[in-house]
């Protein structure tokens, strides 16, 4: 792997990278009230008199959040730990009814772990393993509201207590391609695990970016904070100007500020957080409200005997068991819902031809990343909201499979089925697509061909052999593209000698 | 350990309340009273002995992620919550705008 | 007839039931009482109509046969640290002065559902923080006893239940909530001749009560006497979802099963509580203590708490830090006083309002809990006092190792003078020297007068107990007030 590095007037500079993700945990009700977590409501809507921190309301957690970080610290291999405890981090801001934020800091639910990442999508068999520190289960903020009156800020507690899992990176990453491919594996897990919805447009994933540069190999920087970056592109982005930027002020003899900066999404660029400017000391200490949270074994059990298979895994038995090749497995893991439309597809598939589902992956593999997924680009939609059904793809599938259409025919037919909706066989029958073997049509047509261009038939009885083709397309052409191309090359290779 | 008045006004900073210099000469004194009388604490050996986790001691209840299952704790009871605001617009709460 | 006022819980209860007055005449009674007692200054708030609509209920229910609850007919004064859906609960302050909750605490409302009626919102120390009463920001509550030496100084009811005590004492009320962080039942209730019990951490839910100190906060009842307190802790306690740490244990029948006969108990008497300097009043009122539980059976046991003397300190950690933090969501923002300086921003707005909306000794406590969890301080002062709290709560379990029940008084000495200590917060803490090791270890401890000292002032004796056994504290204290005889009532002066 070539190594990133920003090019200064003292020479090269190295980037150090970590990151804190906040990942929204998927649950019904918040963290610590029965309020729903729903977004998108009215202001104020989801709140309860716990979120809003009336007096004497008391925090009870929620079953269900505490099991899917659990879970989510099993698909990274973390150590989970039976014993922890919520902390209070206490700062005044007005999105923090409380007063203080119930988090985790002295012990926290999950322990070390790590996710192996592929910087290079070209290139998935290089890997490189990025350290996780820990994930702790925290109540969100709620929000504000600048920009709805000339004086006032206005406050909306609906996320006020949802749970978060904020997921803890190592400082181990070198590269901003290193850091969006570990956003991108990330929240690949969380959907696989079913932790997080991943959807960060909605900010139930955002990033904080811890970034620093050194000489290649020196002592660590002084890093940066950029808070709540909301994209891959943006983390991206937020990392590349904030390295240039560090490189920039120390080659000009200044110092890099310990400080927590915004980004803005519209120019590219970071810049210092002037309400956060203020150095703070957050007063943790184990919330009095709460009890230490001990799990036990039978809740642990059931946690891991839910996971489904995860993207590595699965990658590794597309290539070894059905014998995708590594790019194909890779894109057909990297999110579980493509995963999940692909195995819906390879079992109709399979069974629809008869075939063992080994028989037909590469087929399908190669069908639903050529040509699936090039007809959903045009028309701008994704699996989810595919208009051909993985029943409709596998019935399409398999009049190739058995030759019924030819797979040139098959594009056309796909085609129709995005803009009719109807089932690839009525579209064959109706527009009568059936592929012709019948070897006395197919030789009526070489002979219609060979006739019309003697001078080519002079040629290639000549050695130009490359005319071959031409005579195909031409048989081809006249017959519509149902003919049987196999059927085609026989008798053309049998009427040319 | 005695605070100085610095401390002392950095703490009332930090809780968020104001002080003015007349009550800042009132609270240093009384303020290092009471820290002179907990740091008696300092004379008592601790070691090995664990911080108090639970003072009966008992593990944490989870509850079932049903969204207001019990009316008290649920939610879409924006008009409760709102009740008692100094200053609330369109369904939400307002304060005095917040630069970021 | 009796005059109503000078029945308890079960008396009237009884009474109510037996047909003998209707709730309704009491509830006129307790409220015309409360009227006349303006002097006191024990209420913030008087609701007689809400006493009213309760007796009506209850005799309504009464005619048409309907069962009663525990509590049918009997009204009561509430400390306002309790959320009454639809009446201020101010917790004393001005910062909560115009807040009315849309909700109802799980104790009051327990007592409502047993048939209680709610006479008013009873005085306390400014969100429970203070020994006399003297931290309200509604005023001080004036004991109804007084010295008697003639010279009428105005005394302070014990804190921070200092409204209930005095009411109860007073007879406006024939029992009053009251909360216990470091000893705010039991010193009350000892400075005013009544009986108060603080349950064992966890019995009564603490939803809807304003926060002090989380790890300490219990609510209890206090009344005229011990059972009483039993049928009035029956209908409070029970598990609560609502709150994490609520206990999920059934409810005893404690005042069913109260038996002051205590043969085959031992009684422990800690060395450590005998101080030197110790009130010599207060001495021979926990001697008689130590004959009356020998008379009723028990052997006496001399233990040891060694770590007593680091209770308090560990205390004036540990709460302050709780309340710090606790205290932090009255910011002006969803309710109570808001304070907006001219151009003030978020965080001005924050300040003004809370160095307006909290008195003296509640600043004084967030600064202390401010600095002993901020950085750098955390391990010396917090982590360390909670390692003492260990070691406290260790010396009880050693204790109770060798005795059923613990003896000791329940203050160093008998009501003081309002005025006479507020300007020394230490030896105001030192009020509650007694009473914070049970609340640090999280035990039932109740408080029954014991006596008059010689200026005339009641004093209490303090049973602790184990963990979970309010009854052995129950029957320990009813052993007490049977061979006490304690009789004595404020003469009636307001
Ligand atoms: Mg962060
Ligand atoms: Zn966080």
């Amino acid at each position: 792997m070539s190594s990133y590095r920003i090019h200064g007037t003292t020479g090269e500079w190295e980037v150090v990278i970590g990151l804190e993700v906040h990942a929204q945990v998927t649950s019904n009700a918040k963290l610590f009230s029965g309020a729903s977590t729903e977004f998108g409501s009215e202001p104020n809507a989801n709140v309860s008199l716990v979120d809003a921190a009336m007096p004497g309301m008391l925090p009870v957690p929620n079953r269900e959040c505490i099991r899917q970080a659990v879970r989510t610290g099993m698909a990274i291999e973390a150590q989970i730990n039976k014993w922890s405890r919520f902390d209070r981090k206490n700062y005044f801001y007005a999105d923090l009814p409380q007063g203080y934020q119930i988090s985790q800091l002295y012990h926290p639910l999950v322990g070390e772990g790590q996710l192996e990442i592929s910087p290079d999508e070209k290139n998935p068999d290089q890997t490189k393993i990025i350290g996780i520190e820990r994930i702790h289960v925290e109540q969100d903020a709620g929000k504000l509201m600048h920009d709805q009156h000339p004086t006032m800020s206005y406050v909306d507690l609906n996320r006020s207590g949802v749970a978060l899992m904020e997921i803890v990176s190592r400082p181990d990453m070198r590269s901003p391609a290193e850091a969006g491919a570990y956003v991108r594996k990330l929240r690949s897990i969380l959907r696989y695990v079913g932790s997080c919805d991943g959807n960060m447009e909605e900010g139930s994933m955002r990033a904080d970016v811890n970034v620093s540069v050194r000489k290649p190999g020196g002592e660590l920087g002084t890093r940066t904070e950029t808070k709540n970056v909301n994209s891959v592109r943006f983390v991206m982005a937020a990392i590349e100007h904030e390295a240039r930027r560090q490189v920039d002020v120390l080659e000009e003899g200044g110092t890099i500020v310990q400080e927590t900066r915004l980004f803005d999404p519209g120019t590219g660029t970071t810049r210092s957080m002037r309400s956060k400017e203020e150095a703070h000391d957050y007063r943790y200490f184990p919330d009095p409200d709460l009890l230490p949270l001990e799990l036990d074994d039978a809740f642990l059990e059931e946690c891991r005997a839910s996971l489904p298979e995860l993207p590595d895994a699965k990658r590794k038995r597309y290539i070894e068991v059905l014998g995708l090749s590594a790019y194909n497995a890779g894109v057909l893991t990297a999110e579980v819902d493509t995963a999940r439309w692909f195995e819906a597809l390879l079992a109709e598939t399979a069974a629809a031809q008869g075939k063992a589902e080994a028989h037909v992956a590469k087929q399908a593999a190669n069908w639903l990343i050529s040509e699936f997924f090039g007809a959903l680009n045009k028309v701008g939609r994704s699996l989810e909201d595919s208009p051909v059904s993985h029943a409709q793809a596998a019935e399409l599938l398999a009049l190739i499979g058995k030759g019924t259409i030819s797979a040139t025919i098959g594009k056309q037919v796909l085609e129709t089925m995005f803009e009719t909706g109807d089932n690839a066989a009525a579209i064959v029958e109706r527009e009568g697509l059936t592929q012709q073997s019948d070897s006395g049509a197919i030789e009526a047509a070489v002979d219609a061909v060979l006739a019309a261009n003697g001078d080519k038939v002079e040629q290639y009885k000549a050695g130009k052999e490359a005319l071959f083709g031409f005579f195909v397309g031409q048989t081809m052409k006249a017959m519509q593209g149902k003919a049987n191309p196999q059927v085609v090359n026989e008798v053309l290779k049998a009427k040319l000698g | 350990m005695s605070v100085d008045r610095k401390t002392v006004a950095k703490i009332a900073s930090l809780a968020r309340i104001k002080m003015d210099e007349e009550e800042l000469d009132r609270m240093v004194p009384e303020f290092n009273n009471i820290i002179a009388f907990v740091e008696q604490l300092g004379e008592v050996d601790t070691s090995g002995v664990e911080p108090m986790t639970a003072v009966i001691p008992q593990a944490l209840r989870l509850r079932d992620d049903v969204v207001d299952a019990d009316p008290l704790t649920g939610g879409n009871v924006r008009e409760k919550v709102l009740a008692n605001a100094p200053l609330a617009e369109h369904g939400f709460f307002a304060v005095p705008k917040v630069i970021e | 007839m009796t005059e109503l006022t000078n029945l308890g819980v079960r008396a009237i209860r009884d009474g109510v039931a037996a047909g003998d007055f209707t709730a309704r005449e009491v509830a006129e009674a307790f409220n015309a009482n409360v009227a006349a007692a303006a002097d006191l200054n024990a209420f913030v708030i008087a609701t007689p109509e809400k006493a009213i609509e309760a007796a009506e209920k209850v005799d309504a229910d009464r005619a048409a046969g309907k069962p009663l609850g525990s509590m049918a007919g009997v009204p009561i004064g509430m400390k306002d640290l309790f959320a009454t859906r639809g009446v201020q609960t101010t917790a004393a302050s001005h910062i909560l002065e115009s807040f009315v909750p849309e909700y109802e605490s799980t104790v009051s409302q327990k007592l409502w559902d047993a048939g209680a009626g709610m006479l008013g919102k009873l005085n306390m120390d400014q969100f429970a923080m203070g020994s006399s009463n003297e931290t309200s920001y509604f005023s001080n509550v004036i004991s109804p006893w007084r010295r008697n030496d003639g010279g009428n100084a105005p005394l302070a009811p014990g804190g921070s239940s200092g409204g209930s005590s005095a009411a109860v004492a007073a007879r406006l009320c024939p029992a009053a909530t009251g909360t216990d962080t470091g000893g705010s039942i039991r010193q009350p209730a000892a400075f005013t001749g009544i009986t108060g019990i603080k349950p064992t951490y966890g019995r009564c839910s603490r939803w809807g009560i304003v926060a002090f100190a989380s790890s300490l906060d219990q609510a209890g009842p206090m009344a005229r006497d011990v059972t009483d307190c039993a049928i009035m802790l029956g209908a409070m306690a029970g598990f609560d979802p609502k709150d994490s740490t609520s206990l999920d244990l059934p409810v005893p029948d404690w005042a069913g099963s109260l038996d002051s006969d205590l043969r085959g108990k031992k009684v422990g008497i800690p060395r450590e509580y005998r101080m030197d300097g110790m009130d010599a009043e207060i001495a021979r009122s926990w001697d008689d203590g130590v004959a009356w539980l020998k008379d009723a059976g028990a052997e006496v046991v001399e233990i040891s708490l060694p770590h007593t003397k680091y209770a308090l300190p560990a205390y004036y950690i540990i709460a302050p830090a709780e309340a710090s933090s606790n205290l932090a969501r009255y910011d002006g923002v969803r309710y109570g006083l808001r304070d907006l300086p001219q151009g003030a921003n978020l965080q001005d707005m924050y300040a003004a309002t809370r160095a307006a909306g909290f008195g003296d000794e509640v600043k004084r406590r967030i600064l202390i809990g401010t600095y002993v969890l901020s950085a750098g301080f955390y391990d010396a002062y917090y982590t360390q006092a909670m390692k003492v709290r260990t070691l406290i709560r260790n010396d009880f379990e050693k204790a109770f190792e060798e005795c059923d029940v613990i003896l000791a008084p329940t203050a160093p000495s008998a009501a003081f003078a309002l005025g006479e200590k507020v300007d020394d917060p230490i030896s105001m803490y030192l009020n509650d020297v007694f009473a914070v090791p049970a609340s640090l270890a999280g035990l039932p401890a109740m408080s029954v007068p014991a006596g008059l000292s010689s200026a005339g002032l009641p004093l209490g004796l303090q049973i602790i107990g184990k963990a979970f056994d309010e009854q052995g504290v129950l029957n320990a204290g009813l052993a007490i007030e049977q061979r006490a005889g304690f009789t004595a009532q404020p003469e009636k002066w307001w």
